[in-house]
């Protein structure tokens, strides 16, 4: 039978079919949907969010360890949290068959960078297979299992937005059933001990060997051939721009497996053309391997090193021809994402934008990142996960040694926070710092669409489960308790007395502004804890002054057209505005 | 590949395009094409523009529609129908929603809407005006906009022989079946 799938679709029907009893992941554009789909087949296959990458790779490593197919998946960047454990991993190798699956990011969609990871495979020596397509990202996975059994190695499955949200066509196929493989203890294998790793970093090496003559002989890397005058060499969606590009009439090189290369196969290829390209998305990966090997080829010096590839870049580049287009004189503008109407984030940075000459806020990775934007611009530092805390430290200890008024906010999601923000705050705490961290908790992992984390009460295959309790958290790590207070970030008086008396203090405190994200779909409990009947804010045009001040609340449901108005259709009567208004001009009302 | 067509969706997030989009994908592989689709939607639900790329044909190797190669752009928004314009044949088809979504930026006064976007388009392109949220608004229910749109594509494209009416009760929300259909019906009659 044949389905449409998206990549990340296919990539969980693969690991299903392909055996898998245990799946973990930290939620991350491109890649959330693999677990969120996987867990479709919990009956099968065992899944759940870890609270980080490093978590989810650890996890999955144990599960092969103890005998079990697994799988640990994230986008690019957490491969980075994540390479701790993958590195040694690589050393020891496997049980149970292991993928680890690293969605890129190439042009930077929904990223702080594009990093290219097909890197990670060669400096952690690790088998790696890219796919094409969603057919593609469903045979790969499996083969992948197979693999990392055969060659006793975590492999790579290093996919791309591209693919991870395309969808195509997907033949599917029955599970093969795998049972656990039964459980030794292997001392020498498994505990990496410089004395053990020195022996474990030899086999690597004839490993290495293994699956280089496996990389020159597996038909997943292929040839085409059509002339001899112009061949390309591709791998990933890079392949399909190129076959768009170049047609029916040129020669293929098609790598699915590309580490190890298979240079054995492309010194053949390149002796059966006459020029030869090499068509692949941001670092010149493939082409590096081609230049070192001393074949000529055209790569990086047309095409672009960064951002995504499209056959219209492919074809620019290569042949300096662009396809006849309709162009008008008017420019579309830029549609940034803004924090949503109703979204408890908005109160927080709202109080802190009346601040933020005096403050520096230092910012993490979420939808909060949003009050960066104008009108709020009430962030100022944001570059990984975790980072707020850690950064606010760094730059409040300096600030203050230097005698500098200006004072440090961090801010942090729940998610973040129990990602790796933990351990930030912990180092404020026990080196006595004194900026401030506000943990956003919104009570869900809102910007990657909503997954269940430790504070949420609900794991990802839909149990109740116990919730991490934050304040409790920051007093086992030393927090004071009269330093930490849980507010409401929609009562501004409320919120801006917990920043004020924060601010007073010369000791290390916490603000955890607690509301649930306004696009959740609510627990039983958030309906106990939280009133969250359905309301919405009107303008009283004769009262309205004109002043425009609940515009700087940045509400996409608030437009000004002669008097401010407020769409009703967007409103959800969260209230910032209203409290914002000097003149009464809103007022608040059921639904 | 000449006979691989090209359509784009585009709009705002929340505005239905990719329920729109899965309808038609999952219609034309019940036809015996081969489909690719790709979205994108990184930040959609925060107010940011989205867009889906279908491709249909006997064989499609990329799921992504370029400059100048789409037979039929759908644009649920009139900003966002400029904003892809250059993707758009030669001898492509535009229909617009008329519906505006302003940006935040637009909303604070710092930037400006633009002005005459539906003359512009009329100037280079065969471009039809669909008053899609007064239909919905007829058939009785706005929400419905984006099936309104489907209908105006399947009319656009000569998809009329698919099996809309199963594959809309398969796709919409329970209980709002019948109110899709005619909302289908309405906006391929539009046309
Ligand atoms: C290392 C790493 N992993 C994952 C991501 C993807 N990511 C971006 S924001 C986010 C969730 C943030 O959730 P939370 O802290 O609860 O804030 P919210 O969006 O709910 O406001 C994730 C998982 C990332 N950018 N970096």
């Amino acid at each position: 039978m044949k389905k449409i799938l998206t990549g990340n679709e296919a990539v969980a029907r693969g690991a299903y079919e392909g055996g898998l009893l245990f799946a973990s992941a930290y939620p991350g554009t491109p890649s959330t949907e693999i677990l969120e789909n996987m867990a479709n087949y919990r009956q099968d296959v065992y899944c759940e969010w870890a609270p980080n990458e490093k978590v989810a790779l650890e996890a999955a490593i144990g599960a092969s360890i103890a005998g079990a197919r697994s799988m640990a998946c994230m986008k690019h960047v957490g491969v980075n949290v994540a390479a701790d454990p993958l590195f040694t991993f690589a050393y020891t190798g496997v049980t149970g068959g292991c993928v680890l699956v690293s969605a890129d990011d190439p042009g930077m969609h929904s990223s702080q960078n594009e990093q290219d990871n097909r890197n990670y495979a060669s400096a952690a020596r690790v088998l790696m297979l890219e796919p094409a397509d969603s057919q593609e990202s469903k045979d790969f996975v499996k083969l992948g299992l197979e693999l990392s059994e055969k060659f006793d190695t975590p492999v790579l499955l290093r996919t791309t937005t591209r693919v991870c949200h395309s969808k195509g066509l997907v033949e599917l196929e029955d599970r093969v059933t795998k049972e656990l493989i039964p459980y030794e203890h292997k001392i020498r294998k498994y505990v990496a001990t410089p004395g053990n790793g020195k022996v474990l970093r030899v086999q690597l090496e004839k490993r290495l060997e293994e699956m280089t003559a496996f990389s020159n002989s597996t038909d997943i890397n292929c040839e085409e051939l059509a002339g001899d005058e112009i061949g390309v060499i591709s791998s990933g969606v890079s392949f399909v721009y190129a076959k768009e590009v170049f047609g029916e009439t040129a020669s293929y090189l098609k790598l699915g497996m590309t580490f190890p290369m298979p240079m054995e196969k492309i010194k053949e290829f390149a002796k059966k053309v006459k020029k030869l390209y090499v068509v692949e998305e941001m670092d010149p990966y493939i082409e590096s391997h081609l230049k070192m090997a001393g074949i000529p080829c055209i790569g990086k010096e047309c095409i672009p090193a960064y951002g995504e590839l499209n056959p219209d870049i492919v074809r620019k580049a290569f042949f300096g021809t662009a396809a006849e287009s309709v162009s008008v004189p008017l420019k579309a503008t830029i549609r940034p994402p803004v924090l949503c109407a109703g979204c408890p984030h908005r109160g927080l940075f709202y109080v802190l934008s009346k601040k933020q000459k005096k403050l520096m806020i230092t910012g993490d990775i979420g939808c909060y990142t949003l009050g960066s934007a104008p009108p709020l611009s009430a962030m100022h530092t944001c570059f990984c996960m975790g980072g707020s805390i850690s950064a606010g430290h760094g730059a409040a200890k300096v600030l203050n040694r230097a005698g500098s008024d200006l004072r440090v906010v961090s801010v942090i999601g729940d998610s973040t926070f129990f990602h790796t923000g933990i351990n930030s705050l912990m180092d404020v705490a026990y080196n006595k710092g004194n900026n401030i961290t506000i943990v956003a908790d919104n009570r869900i992992t809102a910007m990657t669409g909503h997954q269940e984390n430790p504070g949420t009460g609900f794991t990802l295959m839909g149990e109740p489960a116990v919730e991490a309790d934050i304040p409790a958290i920051c007093r086992a790590i030393g927090i004071k308790t009269e330093n930490i207070t849980v507010v409401n970030p929609l009562k501004l008086d409320e919120m801006e007395a917990a920043v004020d008396a924060a601010l007073a203090r010369t000791e290390p405190s916490v603000i955890i502004t607690k509301w649930p994200c306004i696009l959740k779909k609510f627990s039983d409990q958030d309906r106990k804890d939280f009133d969250l009947k359905p309301r919405k804010c009107v303008v009283d045009a004769e009262e309205c002054k004109k002043c425009k001040m609940c515009m700087k609340t940045g509400c996409p449901a608030i437009t000004f057209d002669g008097t401010s108005q407020i769409s009703a259709d967007s409103c959800t009567g969260c209230g910032v505005c209203r409290q914002v208004c000097k003149f009464g001009a809103i007022k608040e009302v059921e639904r | 590949m000449s006979d691989v067509k090209n359509i784009l969706l585009v709009g705002v997030g929340g505005q239905g395009t990719i329920l729109a989009s899965k309808i038609l994908s999952e219609g034309l592989i019940e036809a015996g094409y081969d489909v690719k689709m790709s979205e994108i939607h990184g930040m959609s639900q925060r107010g940011g523009d989205v867009s889906t790329q279908i491709r249909y044909g006997e064989k499609v190797y990329s799921p992504i529609v370029g400059e100048g190669a789409a037979d039929l752009i759908v644009a649920f928004e009139k900003m966002e129908a400029l904003r892809w314009i250059s993707h758009l044949k030669k001898d492509g088809k535009m229909l617009i929603n008329d519906f505006e979504i302003p940006t935040v930026p637009i909303q604070l006064g710092v930037e400006k809407y633009p002005e005459g976007i539906l003359d512009s388009l009329k100037a280079v392109a065969d471009t039809v005006v669909i008053e899609a949220g007064e239909i919905a608004k007829q058939v009785g229910n706005t929400r419905t906009m984006n099936i309104v749109l489907l209908g105006a594509l399947a009319k656009a494209m000569n998809l009329g022989n698919l099996d809309w009416k199963s594959l809309i009760q398969r796709n919409v929300k329970k209980g709002f079946e019948d109110i899709n259909l005619k909302a289908f019906e309405a906006g391929f009659a539009c046309l």
